[in-house]
């Protein structure tokens, strides 16, 4: 199912909305990028469609997303799964345990542990599952991100200009690894960038605040 | 404001309101009440000027006001001034967290308990006079010299500085964190300025504000203070704030209405004297900035830092000296004058239990466990109310955290008991662990704080986007993620517990033994070695729990690389 984006405004208390009203579809398996200066807004955007809008703003107009309006909702109910510049895996647990985070109560037991070996092991992170975040190496925290936020089934995906730590090689790379997953998936994904190149190898349409 | 995190926050918000400010207001009522003569339970019920007029015909009355005074400010003052240079000198010689290390004894250890060590170093029978005589003085007895209790308050101010500096450069460690400082110091140097007037001119003029409201704090405290006044103070007259106590506790009961008078004196002096020094604060930015614009580039300062530096090691070694001391005597068994050890040892003291330090140990635990716990779950509820509101905190919130550590214990106190007694609920634990809570809570949540805004919000956001509730996000994330702070600020709260005197005494009414009312009881003469078995243990349990935060997270996230190293 795509995701309907329709006249939305973000607008800080006492102030005028930060950018156009945006509309957008976004069908499944596409990857749509937002672009634009820094301070426009863009990454407020994400925060409101995933619903972690910071107190003294509000969203106007509608995100539809499996024929609800996810703006009503809460954060935690909205499933939709974000990826930030830092890949943010919680420093407290093991990586297995950091992806297991997300999955759903029903799979118990033995299926929760093959859940998250299979995921390690499209990662590459095959036997990984004890180590501690922290011992990781860049490519392999954003890898282990994606799919900590996969395993929890999202509907879709927000990308917060998440290769802009990464170095030249390691962000073609991850880049192709995310977008694969994306298209696997079949979910509508956002994408917030300042680099041109992410929004060619993105391939979905370009929007410009 | 969303709507759990309403719920949450007027939850706190009643508890403290109904827990915290209106105790303290009933209180000051009370005392306020007494001291114009209206006190129903003693009979007295006719507002009157009579309880001032008997206060200031007390004997010693003006004394002890100068004494307060002189102490309360001066060793403030010098609290600072030593601080200042200090931490000019220690930037760059050595790293937060050295400087952390060392400062935590000093942090930790109950006033009282370093009171008593300190007298034990310094009373002319004390272990400095063991150490140099007879070889240097000659002495073979102890000299009849007051150097402690003396009747200018030396010995006081010294204790107090002892706390009141480690105190002062933990809040300056933390303020100058927050400033980017290498720059400033590099900018200043290379206008041709010299390292200590840099840090003269551009560095503490930043820092200042930073640290106002602890220096408020330091300041009512030194004003106030009353374990510490008891065990290295002048006794006659004593300060007022030891005055004031011995009328309350007098079998007199006419004193009382006086001794709510000095207690509502108490709270004016702390007024004046934060009037004062703001007063000061705003003379010396015009002559500081009158002198800043001349733009002299100043004499080497290195020596005054170095005679700052130096004091403050001197100050600190005195401390751990005293601590030392109070160990040696707890096993000393013959120890005659002037010998510089104990010719004999025993661990008589230590056990037997039964003669009172067991008992008053397993009530200290339990206090400061139950403070602590409590004070720890209102903070964490105060916080996460804060987080789910999305608003930040306001400056009257602020305001009220700091208020039962500007308001002089003295204040209210003894007009709490009052109310308690109505209720009746006055002596038992419950009374004193509350009481204890309004000193226990403030110092949690200052603790706390910073470590819990400074986590990374979008880590709870990449939580909660993985679809777990404000509930599990708390639990699940947050609380582990911080799970050194928390046992850092339970560590603190211990600590502030275990110190507690005048709540003890006045809410236990006098049946509620800890080692602290037991130590300071014991101070006045009797026993070295029983005392310093009590002052031994009370200064040891804070540092335990300060070990034990520092172990269990150490043991628990062995392996967890990104929570190890400096704390958040």
């Amino acid at each position: 199912m795509s995701l309907n984006l329709t006249q939305i405004a973000v607008t800080p208390k006492a102030g005028r909305p930060l950018f156009a009203p945006l509309t957008l579809v976004i069908s499944p398996g596409q990857v749509a990028t937002v672009m634009g200066p820094s301070g426009i807004g863009k990454s407020t955007l994400l925060d409101a469609i995933g619903g972690h809008l910071a107190q003294g703003f509000t969203v106007s107009g509608q995100a539809v997303l499996n024929g609800q309006d996810l703006l009503t909702l809460p954060a935690e109910a909205r499933r939709v799964g974000v990826l930030f510049q830092d890949a943010l895996l919680f420093p407290h647990l093991s990586v297995g345990d950091n992806l297991a985070f997300g999955l759903a109560q029903s799979v118990t037991g033995r299926a929760r542990k093959e859940a998250v070996d299979q995921a390690l092991e499209q990662a590459g992170l095959a036997g990984f599952a004890a180590r501690d975040p922290a011992t990781l190496s860049g490519g392999q925290r954003a890898r282990a991100a994606l799919m900590r936020a996969l395993l929890a089934k999202p509907l879709a995906l927000l990308l917060d200009e998440p290769f802009s730590r990464l170095d030249a090689d390691l962000r073609a790379e991850i880049r192709r690894f995310v977008f694969d997953h994306v298209r696997a998936q079949n979910i509508p994904a956002l994408m917030v960038t300042h680099d041109a190149s992410d929004a060619d190898a993105a391939g979905g349409p370009v929007v410009t605040l | 404001m969303k709507p759990q995190g309403r719920a949450l926050r007027a939850a706190v918000l009643i508890l403290l309101m109904g827990g915290f400010v209106l105790p303290i207001l009933a209180g000051f009522g009370q005392t306020a009440g007494a001291a114009f003569g209206y006190l129903p339970v003693l009979g007295a019920d006719s507002l009157s000027l009579e309880p001032w007029r008997a206060l200031f015909a007390l004997p010693g009355m003006a004394t002890s006001l100068r004494l307060t005074l002189v102490t309360g400010i001066g060793s403030t003052l010098l609290a600072l001034v030593l601080a200042a240079g200090f931490c000019a000198f220690a930037h760059g010689r050595m790293t937060a967290s050295g400087m952390a290390r060392l400062l935590t004894p000093f942090l930790a250890a109950p006033h009282a308990a370093l009171a008593i060590g300190l007298a034990f170093l310094l009373a002319p029978s004390g272990w400095i006079a063991r150490l140099v005589s007879p070889w240097a003085t000659g002495w073979d007895r102890p000299p009849d010299l007051a150097t402690v209790n003396d009747q200018w308050g030396m010995a006081l101010i010294l204790g107090l500085l002892i706390k009141e500096v480690p105190f002062l450069l933990l809040v300056m460690g933390s303020a100058l964190g927050q400033l980017p400082l290498r720059q400033h110091l590099a900018a200043g140097r290379a206008l041709g300025y010299a390292r200590g007037v840099t840090w003269v001119k551009v560095i503490l003029p930043q820092v200042y504000p930073l640290i106002r409201l602890p220096i408020f704090v330091t300041l009512a405290f030194a004003l106030s203070v009353v374990d510490m006044a008891i065990i290295l103070g002048p006794s006659n007259p004593p300060t007022l704030s030891v005055a004031t106590t011995r009328w309350f506790s007098a079998p007199d009961i006419a004193l009382i209405l006086p001794a709510s008078a000095a207690a509502l004196l108490q709270i004016g002096l702390v007024l004046g004297a934060v009037g004062l020094w703001i007063c000061a604060e705003r003379i010396l930015r015009r002559a500081g900035l009158w002198w800043l614009r001349r733009g002299g580039r100043g004499h080497p300062t290195e020596p005054g830092l170095w005679l700052a530096s130096t004091a403050t090691a001197t100050l600190m070694a005195m401390g751990l000296a005293a601590l030392c001391a109070l160990l040696l005597w707890s096993f000393a068994w013959r120890w005659s004058y002037p010998d510089a050890l104990p010719q004999s040892w025993s661990t008589k003291f230590w056990l037997s239990p039964g003669k009172g330090w067991g008992e008053a140990l397993k009530t200290t635990l339990l206090l400061g466990l139950a403070s602590t716990a409590l004070s720890l779950t209102l903070a964490i509820a105060w916080l996460e109310g804060e987080d789910q509101a999305g608003t930040p905190r306001a400056g009257w919130a602020t305001a009220l955290i700091y208020l039962p550590l500007l308001t002089p214990q003295l204040g209210f106190l003894y007009g709490l008991n009052v109310v308690f007694l109505q209720i009746g609920i006055s002596g038992g634990m419950g009374a004193v662990i509350w009481a204890q809570m309004l000193f226990v809570f403030p110092y949690v949540m200052i603790a706390l704080s910073d470590p819990w805004r400074a986590l990374d919000p979008r880590q709870i956001r990449a939580a909660a986007s993985l679809g777990a509730s404000p509930a599990r996000r708390l639990f699940a994330v947050k609380l582990p993620m911080l799970l050194r702070p928390l046992l850092t600020a339970a560590a603190i709260g211990f600590a502030v517990s275990v110190a507690q005197y005048l709540p003890t005494l006045f809410m236990g009414a006098g049946r509620i033994a800890t080692l602290t009312t037991e130590a300071v009881t014991l101070s006045s003469g009797s026993d070295r070695r029983i005392t310093g078995t009590y002052a031994t243990l009370q200064a040891a349990l804070p540092f335990l729990a300060y070990g034990v935060a520092f172990l269990i997270p150490a043991i628990l996230y062995r392996n967890r690389r990104g929570l190890l190293g400096t704390p958040t």
